[in-house]
């Protein structure tokens, strides 16, 4: 690793990782200060989700959820909170080294005296604490707002632990295919869209596998290898899935090394 | 031993062509320069010396060694300014050059405020706000501060208005002087007479002639310019004689081949002016052009 790119880079996503930790705190607070409200209604809400089509609430991680304990409303937030992180982490993995070659800084980059691996390692590890900055957040935001407004319910913290902890892998998932995926292709010229359609792609392929009970969909979506409402009812991992994540977080790592290290670099015009 | 070695080197990106069978050598203390039009492949070869891209077949050695192999080592020693030259907007000028500098063993502190107050380089401002010329002001900080021992120059003075532009050429002159070599690719014929030694000329991806400028020149055409009252420009009409044209009052033409055979030709008419000489590089250039 080079420290002087790995500060240049955390440097340069301060101001995004900074937005993007404050929308995602916001969206912790403002939800779950709703839940109050819900609990006291409990069971007039638990009787009107009932009534909604089960094909709806699956896509929504709704089914078999009690939105009158604390875990079963926050895994409701959480599946937002996810699909922020997920934007995010798609994000810096599509911009990680095609943001260099669309503004053309590359070259500048590529003529110093420093291999690709040792480039694309610390720009991953400066994306990576950039999102783990945002991680932390979540944590802190998690536990605050639970305990502002749980309203003297009582919760799991141990099943809490385990919704957070999957955020590690689920982001390195976004992080690691949206640069493999950025290398694939000739050229990104515009990041956003590519994050957009790789994390709601990923959602919805989630959503549909719900309503569907498709096994065969399930099985490449980090929402489905990470479904709160899977962590909740369970109180722990489905291990199988978990694997799925990481093992196409590592080929996707090997596949960017192969790739940005034989890259030719598109010139100007 | 020779600074750079290109042997065969191949470029293809997919089935369009970047360069085919190039092969010449620089050598150490020599300014190289590298001329052909927009296309033919001199940003392709500079690109591959640095491995930004990597060749289709052939090799390329740098102070001896294997430019791919040893490529992040060999380029402690080599400084490159690009012919568009493209930066972190939102950093300070500043700021990029310490970045820049931060790559290299040694500390560039001194050479980098040297540099810049030598091309008035304003360094507190953003990059953002720098006009195109500026911007290569900065490509030429950062190309120099490390005192590289050898210098990819692509189309390095487009942007640069007169005066920087011999601040330039006297830096680049100065730099050559401590024993740099310099490769200096332009398709600008005026400034590689001005300031090169050697040239390879390049067209459509092979290069079609390598030879030192003065040679370039001599052992060429001869521009040769003739005024007479009564002239028959038909009498001109031999071998060796280029480009045979009536002007006012004479007749101009390019001539190559015995010296001799054209001036008895001359001699034979009642002149009231001649010139003979050298022709510019462009000139030359057009020549292989055509």
């Amino acid at each position: 690793m080079s420290t002087n790119i790995y500060l240049h880079e955390f440097r340069t996503r301060l101001q995004s990782v900074i937005i993007w930790s404050l929308a995602v705190m916001a969206i912790i607070f403002v939800y779950f200060s709703l839940f109050p409200s819900f609990a006291d209604q409990a069971a007039l809400l638990n009787k009107m989700i009932a009534n909604f089509p089960p094909d709806f609430l699956a896509a929504f991680g709704m089914n078999g959820v009690d939105m009158s304990t604390v875990m079963g409303f926050f895994s409701f937030v959480f599946l937002f909170v996810q699909i922020c992180l997920a934007i995010q982490a798609a994000n810096y993995g599509f911009g990680l080294v095609s943001i260099e070659e669309s503004e053309l800084t590359v070259d500048f980059l590529l003529s110093k005296p420093v291999t690709r691996a040792h480039i694309l390692t610390s720009k991953l590890l400066a994306a990576f604490t950039s999102l783990t900055i945002t991680n932390i957040v979540v944590w802190i935001s998690s536990f605050v707002v639970i305990s502002l407004f749980r309203s003297g319910r009582e919760y799991e913290v141990r099943t809490l632990v385990l919704l957070l902890a999957s955020i590690v892998i689920f982001q390195l998932f976004f992080l690691t295919v949206g640069v493999v995926v950025s290398l694939l292709v000739k050229r990104v010229r515009n990041v956003t869209p590519y994050a957009m359609a790789l994390a709601f792609g990923s959602y919805v392929l989630s959503a549909f596998s719900a309503m569907l009970g498709d096994t065969l969909l399930e099985k490449i979506t980090p929402f489905k290898h990470f479904d709160p409402n899977y962590i909740i009812r369970n109180g722990a991992y489905d291990r199988p899935l978990v694997a799925i994540s990481i093992v196409i977080i590592v080929v996707s790592l090997l596949g960017s090394y192969w790739l940005y290290t034989r890259r030719d670099i598109p010139a100007v015009a | 031993m020779s600074v750079i070695e290109v042997n065969k080197l191949t470029k293809y990106y997919g089935k369009a062509r970047g360069i085919i069978d190039v092969s010449f050598k620089v050598e150490e203390g020599e300014i190289f320069g590298f001329i052909g039009p927009n296309g033919a492949g001199k940003s392709t070869t500079i690109r591959l010396l640095l491995s930004l891209i990597y060749p289709t077949s052939g090799s390329a050695t740098l102070f001896g060694r294997d430019a791919i192999k040893y490529g992040p080592e060999l380029r402690q020693d080599i400084g490159y300014l690009p012919s568009e030259v493209f930066y972190y907007e939102r950093m300070k000028v500043i700021d990029l050059l310490k970045y820049s500098a931060s790559f290299y063993k040694k500390d560039c502190t001194r050479r980098m405020h040297e540099l810049a107050e030598l091309m008035e380089l304003d360094m507190n401002r953003r990059i953002e706000d720098l006009s195109y010329g500026n911007k290569k002001k900065v490509g030429i900080v950062q190309g120099l501060l490390h005192r590289p021992k050898l210098l990819f120059l692509d189309e390095p003075t487009s942007g640069l208005d007169p005066l920087m532009q011999r601040k330039f050429f006297h830096l680049i002159r100065e730099e050559n002087a401590r024993g740099v070599t310099v490769f200096f690719s332009s398709h600008i014929l005026g400034e590689v007479q001005r300031l090169c030694d050697r040239v390879g000329i390049i067209k459509e991806g092979r290069i079609i002639e390598i030879s030192d400028i003065r040679s370039l020149q001599q052992n060429n055409y001869k521009k040769i310019h003739i005024a007479a009252k009564s002239l028959d420009v038909s009498s001109f009409d031999i071998a060796g004689v280029n480009k045979l044209e009536r002007t006012n009052g004479g007749v101009r033409f390019f001539y190559k081949g015995n010296i001799n055979t054209i001036m008895r030709k001359i001699s034979e008419i009642d002149l009231s002016d001649v010139t003979i000489e050298e022709p510019t590089l462009e000139e030359i250039f057009m020549h292989y052009y055509e």
